[in-house]
């Protein structure tokens, strides 16, 4: 997908592993599915703890109530999915049945955003971290990469409440590693700057990197900060890279009505305000095609994340 | 409708061989999208739009049509291969299905696809939508019918049974849907992913008529239809026993073919299948 030094891997393999690593730790793990666990390599958990593993049937709402009641009586449930069925397909299930109740259902997806290709705009879901983001109690995470999913999948086992989690179908640059850590609530700085602050969630977070590379070489000094937990979001950090550089560009794959780049720049407007621009999807459907050449028809290129940052650039009113 | 002679049989099943032989090539060419559940449609699909439903291609949003909704979406390869043997838009565009900047989505998209009546994708909707559709023509005192095919895995869906109830609370006797039985959903038999059995007891006991035929026998699947017209007071399902890839041996009651499209080698030999079938009638 992106030209650089980085592999490419599979979110959905490292999230596989990941489950069947904590479902041999904790007998407490239970996979829920709906006729999608191939694709989600939530089989892998099926095939490991076939008696901790429930096929419902392409019967998305009830596999939500189901994981809410399997959490209600203690286990912990992690519901999987695609996102669009994950979310705007299972709304008021998961507000009214997961986050009222306050369950510790765990809701991991992939099939995220338009890289979900040639399946086109109904599978292409550029909502969902707004819509969830926008429920009460909910925690939203948004890894960029295979490792970072893996890790993601242990923090959400480990933290109780209702979490939502976003991946992506396609193959996606690696461009975490080990040391990173993971802790929810905690955005992380990939790389120092000191004219500009790149914020990336998914696998933009790759494209703010190289786009940071490229920026570097025109002499504008890029920090680059990956946001994997959208929701609660990490105050601390978006306030010092306001007060520090003076301009953010946020870059999502999902629409920039209600997704990161709307969250930052309300929290950047409340505490710190400087010039904020968003790359993201506009308020469009997307269409089929190969997830590359989507990207690129929508506007989601290391390119336009340096427009965005000249942009800002150009207009001067730098506040720190 | 005519009555049905061996000539029309005939005609039918060849201009099946020619969908079929279209849904290979579609998803051959760029290499997804869903070829089995769209073969197993084939025979219904061909018999409404080459028998039944009246409709015309220059004028695709005439008020007075019937309606056809596919409601499992992901067969629209043999709805577009239908809407272009019936002369909706060129055959030659067939080739752009789910390329970017297509009119061909890779899920039904309404406004944008000559014929096609309704968006779909997730599946469960199609059903519905078929309710309002019928509804709206009897308010309206319209002869136009409406036709829904719904995949047996979209059977899972509890939003395929509120459509059933309501249905049947209106007795939309100008409703007749299709359930493509294949036994297969995408990533197993429906038996072992979520028992639907006894299927024929569950819409009996949502009080709709229902009948049971083979759905790749073009005499049986006629019949169907008309005794779906003669019914009064109540809306009508076929319950279409299939094979899922069916027309090309080593697709047919293959999970993978769901969603896989075929290599380059299995195209030869899928469309040397075909087209000796055509050879032969
Ligand atoms: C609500 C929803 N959940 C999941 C999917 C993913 N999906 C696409 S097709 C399919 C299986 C469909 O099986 P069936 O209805 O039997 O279709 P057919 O065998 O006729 O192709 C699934 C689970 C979907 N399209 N919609
Ligand atoms: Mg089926």
């Amino acid at each position: 997908m992106t030209a650089g030094p980085w592999k490419m891997e599979s979110q959905r393999s490292y999230f596989g592993r990941a489950l069947v690593d904590l479902g041999r730790r904790n007998p407490n793990v239970v996979v829920v599915g709906a006729d999608t666990t191939e694709s989600l390599k939530s089989i892998d958990f099926g095939k490991a703890f076939p008696d901790r593993f429930f096929q419902l049937g392409i019967a998305e709402p009830n596999m939500i109530s189901v994981a809410a009641g399997l959490a209600a009586a203690g286990k912990i449930p992690f519901a999987t999915t695609y996102s669009v069925f994950g979310s705007a397909h299972t709304y008021n299930v998961i507000r009214q049945n997961v986050a009222y109740t306050n369950l510790n259902v765990k809701i991991f997806c992939s099939h995220a955003g338009l890289t979900v290709g040639p399946d086109g705009a109904t599978h292409q879901i550029n909502e969902d971290i707004g819509l969830m983001r926008g429920i009460p109690r909910m925690t939203v995470l948004v890894p960029a990469d295979g490792p970072e999913t893996a890790r993601a999948a242990e923090a959400a086992a480990g933290m109780k409440g209702p979490i939502y989690c976003r991946f992506s179908r396609t193959n996606v640059p690696t461009v975490t590693s080990d040391q990173d850590g993971f802790a929810i609530g905690k955005a992380r700085t990939l790389r120092d700057g000191s004219d500009v602050t790149l914020i990336g969630c998914g696998l933009m977070v790759a494209r703010c990197l190289e786009a940071a590379q490229a920026l570097e070489r025109e002499r504008v000094s890029a920090r680059v900060i990956n946001l994997s937990t959208v929701k609660p979001l990490d105050l601390p950090m978006i306030d010092r890279a306001a007060r520090e550089t003076g301009r953010i560009v946020t870059a999502e794959e999902h629409t920039v009505v209600h997704g990161i780049g709307a969250a930052v720049a309300a929290a950047i407007a409340v505490n710190h305000p400087v010039p904020v621009a968003m790359v993201g999807v506009q308020d469009v459907f997307g269409e089929s095609g190969e997830a590359e050449e989507l990207l690129r028809k929508y506007g989601l290129t290391a390119e336009k994340i340096v427009d965005a940052v000249h942009d800002l650039l150009k207009r001067g009113d730098r506040r720190k | 409708m005519v009555e049905v002679t061996e000539e029309l049989i005939a005609a039918l099943k060849r201009k099946a061989v020619t969908l079929r032989k279209h849904i290979v090539r579609m998803t051959h060419n760029v290499q997804s999208g869903h070829p089995g559940g769209s073969m197993s449609a084939c025979d219904i699909v061909t018999a409404l739009y080459f028998h039944v439903l009246r409709v015309d291609p220059k004028n695709p949003t005439w008020p007075d049509r019937d309606r056809f909704v596919l409601s499992k979406g992901h067969a629209c390869p043999v709805w577009y291969a239908a809407l272009a043997e019936r002369g909706f838009f060129p055959v030659e565009e067939l080739m752009t299905f789910r390329k970017l900047n297509s009119r061909l989505q890779g899920h039904p998209e309404f406004g944008t696809t000559p014929g096609v009546e309704n968006a779909a994708g997730a599946e469960g909707q199609g059903l519905s939508f078929s309710v309002g559709l019928a509804l709206a023509a009897r308010m309206d005192h319209k002869a136009w019918r409406t036709y829904c095919v719904l995949g047996d895995g979209e059977q899972d869906v509890g939003q395929t049974w509120e459509a059933a109830m309501a249905a049947s609370k209106y007795g939309l006797d100008n409703l007749t849907a299709f359930i493509d039985r294949n036994g297969i959903q995408q990533e197993g038999r429906t038996e072992d992913i979520m028992p639907l059995e006894p299927l024929r007891n569950k819409w009996e006991a949502f009080n709709w008529h229902v009948l049971n035929i083979d759905g790749h026998d073009f005499r049986q699947i006629l019949a169907a239809i008309e005794e779906a017209h003669r019914t009064r007071g109540r809306p009508t399902v076929i319950i279409a026993r299939t094979v899922k890839g069916k027309g090309v041996s080593f697709m047919e009651n293959k999970i993978k073919y769901h969603g896989a499209a075929t290599s380059d080698d299995e195209l030869k030999l899928a469309l040397a299948e075909l087209e000796g079938m055509e050879a032969s009638m």
